[in-house]
């Protein structure tokens, strides 16, 4: 089919917009099984099948097209109040909006579709709207082309212009299938005062020469055949007998052809999925968010050649207000850059609302699985992060979520036993702090088991004998993100595999965010991660040693100190560590570290950064502590090769490189085992 | 050249249309639903109109019916785009005014033939 020409470009689009759909249809599906059936729900549940329905025939996807063609028909009997939704309904119907992502994504030629299980469901479908097999098609009328030609009588309503309809076009459709004799019937036109311009007056009769079927008529007049009175009769009107045609049975043959088309059609387009796979990543981006940015960009030409200007000026011998002047311009230049950067930044921005979608429906069955009622409840849903972030962090949270149902929360007898209310409830947030976003999942579950976690951690070597006394609350919960820790005896198909909570953590920190757990024995667990809001940008502490200046991500940042002598340790020969109140921290000489002259050697003549990563503090040895500020990442590995220690690099104001440091990576870099040498000689 | 009103709140289906519409010289305005292109419409004078039937905040035959009481809009050729199945739709968009309809799924060739037959 040569028509299809072009309407690749609209695909990816379609695509796109049928995810969407999808969600939505399946949020509000979630929410019809809470027991609140509202029309308008209901109506956008049909909308979004609808629309799914029209795109995929039209740009050719038949297997999309006919699965959501039924279920289609099913939601329009929902919607037009002819069908109940009861629960059996609902899961039909969420399970049809599974088979439909399934089918999209072989439509992008990803997946394989399993064919079986979808045929199934549509057979389920069909079963539920009560039409067996086949469609319930509309009856074709044979319609035979007569001999000579048509008569048609046609006398259009007064007020058919009012529709937008002009009679002449009818006639010039008819003139295009053949001969077209026409004659004027004027005889309903009063005179001319009394002549309304508005209404169609006239009539035609008509003899159309030429041998073409009467559909070919009916077409011409379909839109104004309810709006005039209308006779189409052959020329040589020989009466037929329509019987005559029923013969050979036309309606079995029809459905067969039909039938064989379908297939004939679904195996092309199979074939056409797994040929090419273009998957370009797009985001749509809200119009006013483009316009902040090109407003900004308006500004900044307008600054820089306003300081072009005072440029010329200044060489021709500068007073002391065109000085002024250029200092004023440098600052708005200033200011506009950063906003700019700021809008520019925002495009990659999304509401977290596109993480937290899918929470419904994983708590909805896996709550039925595990036989828990559970309330979900979402906040901040509005709240922005960046694209990139937001696709890494889906992972973790969806991990932390189950977890939260799995072993968090408890069946309903468990519950009321324990005084409870027997719905349990999770809740997921998220909100803005100063430059990171904060999600956090909390429930009121049984909690982190204390004695549980300390047991597993003595037995695993994790904590001495020694160290279980001082073990606070905070830090026992802090255990169960240790690799390959966790306290589930069984292992369930649902979670707990395990694999856990330390992949969790590591995940986090390569997006250079931070997971924490707050938890109460029998009241439930708090998991709260910080993230920032863009991998593009990070706010930064300069600091110097000698000649260079390195970046310090302020989120790791603690506290900096002046070192004391009297808590200075050397242990094992080498190894320094310095004492901070009821810790050790393990120094990290950046001079040291990078080969470089630095004003001091003496720890108590420059200054300690204590930061903290991978649960595990230490305190780096700088010269000076210099300003904050957002810098831009460049990534070394792209531009040069990785280095341990080294997440990055920026260019700063002066045009010189720093390099960014990799909290974690330093602490791993920096002997661990010289801490635990101290913590015993201690 | 003619200027045709484009409704549909699917971005494909309207994109689609679009770009065929312009191909054959059209000028085509877009509107994701009927709020939208009554908005547009007001401001503007357009010399057909093709929307879509289901769409959220104010479907297709209230946009149509919305469209003819205003009197630059009296005349105007607006054509629904509709399924099959959708017959009592066909006769509710007459009603509101509509002169008639495109049965999807079209191709590019159909809905050319269509709007030239209906724009001479």
């Amino acid at each position: 089919m040569s028509t299809t020409t072009g309407m690749e470009q609209f695909h990816q689009t379609f695509f796109e917009e049928s995810l969407e759909g999808l969600d939505l249809m399946e949020s509000a599906l979630l929410n019809l099984d809470a027991g609140a059936v509202d029309a308008e729900m209901i109506n956008s549940i049909f909308r979004a099948a609808h629309s799914i329905k029209g795109g995929s025939a039209t740009f050719g996807f038949t297997a999309l097209a006919d699965f959501t063609h039924v279920l289609e028909t099913l939601l329009d009997e929902v919607r037009d109040g002819s069908r109940d939704v009861s629960q059996g309904l609902v899961a039909l119907l969420l399970r049809a909006v599974d088979a439909l992502r399934e089918l999209v994504a072989a439509a992008q030629g990803g997946a394989a579709v399993d064919q079986a299980a979808v045929d199934v469901l549509q057979a389920q479908l069909r079963a539920e709207l009560g039409q067996g097999g086949g469609e319930a098609t509309a009856a074709t009328v044979a319609t035979a082309a007569a001999a000579g030609g048509w008569r048609i009588h046609f006398r259009p309503h007064p007020d058919i212009l009012r529709t937008g309809n002009d009679p002449l076009r009818i006639l010039r459709e008819l003139a295009d299938l053949g001969e077209l004799r026409v004659r004027l019937d004027d005889s309903a036109l009063p005179e001319w005062p009394a002549l309304d311009p508005e209404s169609c007056l006239l009539g035609w009769d008509l003899e159309l020469h030429a041998e073409v079927e009467r559909a070919a008529i009916d077409e011409a007049f379909a839109w104004v055949a309810d709006e005039s009175t209308l006779t189409i009769e052959p020329l040589a009107a020989p009466q037929q007998d329509p019987a005559v045609d029923a013969a050979s049975d036309p309606t079995v043959a029809g459905e067969l052809v039909a039938e064989r088309r379908r297939t004939d059609r679904r195996q092309s387009e199979d074939r056409r999925g797994s040929a090419a796979t273009a998957d370009a990543s797009s985001i749509r981006v809200g119009t006013n968010k483009i316009d902040a940015l090109i407003n900004m960009v308006g500004e900044l030409v307008i600054t820089q050649s306003m300081l072009g200007q005072i440029g010329e000026s200044l060489s021709l011998g500068a007073t002391e207000s065109q000085i002024e002047k250029l200092c004023d311009g440098l600052a708005e230049l200033e200011r506009n850059t950063r906003e700019l950067q700021e809008s520019v930044m925002r495009i990659r921005m999304l509401p977290i609302s596109f993480a937290f979608n899918r929470f419904p429906r994983l708590v909805h069955d896996l709550g039925g699985k595990l036989d828990k009622q559970i309330d979900l409840r979402l906040s901040g849903e509005n709240t922005e992060l960046d694209k990139t972030v937001m696709e890494k962090i889906s992972d973790p949270l969806v991990h932390l979520v189950r977890n939260a149902i799995d072993h968090g929360i408890e069946t309903p007898e468990v519950r009321t036993a324990a005084g409870k209310p027997a719905v349990g409830t999770l809740h997921l947030d998220a909100c803005h702090q100063g430059g990171n976003i904060v999600i956090e999942i909390s429930d009121d579950g049984a909690g982190l088991n204390r004695e549980k976690i300390l047991g597993k951690a003595v037995e695993r070597g994790v904590v001495s004998d020694d160290e279980v006394a001082e073990m606070t609350d905070e830090k026992i919960c802090d255990l169960i993100f240790q690799p390959g820790f966790s306290t589930v005896d069984a292992v369930s198909d649902v979670s707990g595999r395990g694999v856990g909570m330390d992949v969790v953590r590591r995940n986090i920190q390569s997006l250079g965010g931070s997971v924490e757990v707050h938890s109460q024995q029998g009241k439930g667990s708090r998991f709260i991660i910080r993230l920032p809001l863009t991998l593009a940008i990070l706010d930064g502490q300069l600091v110097r040693v000698g000649d260079q200046i390195y970046i310090i991500p302020l989120v790791s940042i603690i506290e900096s100190l002046q070192a004391r002598e009297e808590l200075i340790n050397l242990v094992a020969g080498m190894a320094e560590v310095y004492r901070l109140r009821d810790d050790y921290l393990s120094v990290i000489r950046l001079h040291r570290l990078f080969n470089i002259q630095a004003d001091t050697e003496n720890l108590t003549e420059g200054l300690l950064v204590v930061v903290e990563g991978d649960g595990q503090k230490a305190g780096v040895f700088v010269d000076e502590l210099l300003g904050q500020q957002q810098v831009v990442i460049k990534s070394l590995e792209s531009n040069y090769r990785r280095v341990e220690g080294v997440s990055g690099a920026t260019i700063l104001g002066d045009g010189s490189v720093a390099l960014i440091m990799d909290v974690p990576g330093l602490i791993r870099l920096t002997n661990a085992p010289s801490l635990d040498a101290a913590r015993k000689s201690a | 050249m003619a200027t045709i009103l484009a409704v549909d709140d699917s971005t494909s289906m309207r994109q689609m249309v679009s770009f065929t519409l312009k191909g054959a010289g059209y000028d085509v305005v877009e509107a994701a639903d009927g709020e939208q292109a009554l908005a547009m419409a007001r401001g503007k004078q357009v010399n057909l109109v093709l929307t879509d039937v289901n769409m959220p905040k104010m479907d297709g035959i209230t946009l149509i019916k919305n469209l003819r009481t205003l009197p630059n809009y009296k005349f105007t050729p607006m054509l629904m785009l509709t399924t099959e199945s959708a017959a009592n739709k066909k006769q509710e968009g007459k009603a509101a005014g509509a002169t008639g309809w495109i049965v999807k799924p079209f191709n590019p060739e159909q809905l050319l033939a269509t709007i030239k037959k209906v724009l001479g």
